[in-house]
């Protein structure tokens, strides 16, 4: 279980939000004029880093407000949490604990079978 | 040479307190090019070497694992084995892996203690039973043995199951015979042994760091031990596939979160059946040592943790001391997670891509595991042909652009 620090609401248990998915995802303002494949990326695709990953929450069980977060997927470390009004803080203001892209953080991660 | 496991091995083996076991496979230093390289040295990736091996004559293959073998979902997951699937393609797809399965011990003469004790699945509601109704009719019309059980009827299967006296009472249930568990183990270890010994070097403590690609074709994987050639890469990493086709430039449909599942301390037999509820979200079985073995829900969100949160435990929990008051004073012995990929209509990929020489075999979600020696013999032949088999046609990347999704999520077992 972690903790989420609700713009509004202060810092409650991640059981009391419910996850958006991948934050920023713009719908695409010429449908019509996309091919199935590009159509089908905007539907069906979305990232799926480990490590920084932008997303999106909102506060279920509290005041149902959504908001944005930045969050280290290989630790669920929040590294940063914003309104939907304000901008996408850049990749680069966070450091992330990854030597590879698919390595195991030294700390934060459950895989005990490859962790060092 | 073939190494035989018999009733007479074990005799002799225990007479040398067993310190004269052989090795199973071998550890080499990868060499410096293969024609395939399989990316994940679980179940469905040593199936698929074994199979390349065997049936397609390709032997200069290597396995990676970036852990020990089988200690990702292989080793993580709930142990059951089912197909009663809802479309003609998943039902034909898992129903071909049942039937690896059922001669599966004998064909690697190692024992998979596949267990056909039957799996059932309750429904709580009116929908669940209009739901179910419909399945079991399409799995009869595609040839399995799923049958409708009245309440009455689950009573005399499993006898401590509260059945009337709870808040959603069970009104009936689909039920396979033909399901059942087998060892999770045994599957990796099984398939390791016998592609060892047809010349399939598998390396383990060896992560891969990136596919290397070239004008659109690949051209090997560069790992902890230095790069190494492919002519072919197949990536079965489960969690980490979307991670790992990112590096070679290729997106795919996957969110990878954690999964759940845990054990009680072992008891004398008490439940003879898997028992699955998606309504509540309980599924229990019990296993040959005799611990229960339950399955919990994935996370609400996207993580690489392989822990998972206690609230989710807590729900499954909450579930089966309704369902089975008799488990309320157990106690758990140990809880695990493991990453699984999950596609948009919880069906599995198993297909090429655009760079040429690289394939994907992914997004089992939360059910590959039943899933393993079908999932990989269709694969080898996708490696090996550079096509599909017409088993996992259907199963490809495209349906993500024409809009031809096999929507299992009735199917599938965890809620996601």
């Amino acid at each position: 279980m972690i903790l989420i620090h609700c713009p509004y609401c202060g810092e409650r248990e991640q059981s009391e939000f419910t996850n958006g998915g991948e934050a920023h995802v713009i719908r695409p303002k010429n449908p019509e004029a996309l091919s199935d494949k590009e159509w089908g990326q905007y539907v069906f695709y979305r990232s799926n880093p480990k490590g920084i990953f932008h997303e999106r929450w909102v506060h279920t069980h509290g005041c149902k407000k959504w908001f944005n977060a930045v969050r280290d997927t290989s630790t669920d470390t929040i590294l940063k949490i914003y309104k939907l009004t304000d901008n996408r803080p850049e990749i680069s203001e966070f450091k992330s604990p990854l030597k590879s892209p698919s390595g195991e953080p030294a700390v934060g991660s459950g895989n005990f079978a490859v962790k060092k | 040479m073939r190494k035989k496991y018999s009733f007479l091995s074990l005799l002799k083996n225990a007479f040398t307190n067993n310190e004269n076991w052989q090795k199973m496979w071998e550890s080499p230093e990868p060499k410096k090019a293969y024609d395939v390289i399989i990316v994940g040295g679980g179940g469905h990736g040593l199936g698929t070497a074994y199979y390349l091996a065997k049936e397609h004559g390709i032997k200069n293959i290597a396995v990676i694992e970036k852990g020990w073998l089988g200690g990702g979902n292989t080793g993580r997951n709930t142990t059951i084995i089912r197909s009663n699937y809802l479309w003609n393609e998943s039902a034909h797809l898992y129903d071909h892996s049942v039937k690896l399965w059922e001669n599966l011990s004998e064909e690697l003469n190692f024992n998979m203690m596949f267990s056909q004790r039957g799996v059932m699945n309750l429904a709580h509601n009116e929908h669940d039973i209009k739901e179910m109704k419909r399945r079991i009719s399409a799995n009869r019309l595609n040839g399995l043995d799923t049958e409708w059980l009245d309440t009455k009827q689950i009573e005399e299967l499993v006898p401590i199951m509260n059945a009337r006296n709870l808040r959603y009472p069970v009104l009936g249930a689909a039920f396979q015979p033909r399901g059942g568990t087998a060892r999770h183990d045994a599957v990796a270890w099984g398939y390791a042994l016998r592609s060892n010994e047809m010349g399939v070097d598998i390396i383990q403590n060896c992560e891969v760091k990136d596919i290397k690609t070239d004008n659109h074709k690949v051209e090997g994987v560069n790992t902890s031990k230095g790069f190494i050639k492919a002519n072919k890469v197949a990536v079965v990493a489960s969690g980490h596939t979307s991670v790992l086709a990112q590096t070679a430039g290729v997106k795919l449909p996957l969110q990878s979160r954690p999964l759940q599942a845990l054990v009680s301390e072992p008891i004398k037999p008490v439940i003879n059946t898997v028992v699955m509820s998606n309504a509540v979200h309980a599924y229990v079985s019990q296993s040959d040592k005799g611990e229960l073995v339950i399955g919990a829900g994935t996370d609400g969100y996207n993580s690489f943790t392989q822990r998972g949160g206690y609230d989710v435990i807590e729900e499954t929990v909450r579930a089966i001391v309704e369902l089975y008051p008799i488990f309320g004073k157990m106690k758990m012995l140990r809880q695990w997670g493991g990453i699984v990929d999950i596609c948009p209509d919880a069906s599995p990929i198993i297909s090429k891509c655009e760079v040429k020489g690289l394939y994907f075999n992914c997004g089992w979600g939360t059910g590959g595991f039943k899933a393993t020696p079908g999932s990989a013999n269709v694969f080898a032949h996708t490696v090996a042909k550079d096509e599909p088999h017409k088993i996992n046609a259907a199963f490809n990347l495209e349906r993500f652009s024409n809009g031809r999704l096999i929507d299992e999520h009735g199917a599938a077992a965890v809620a996601h």
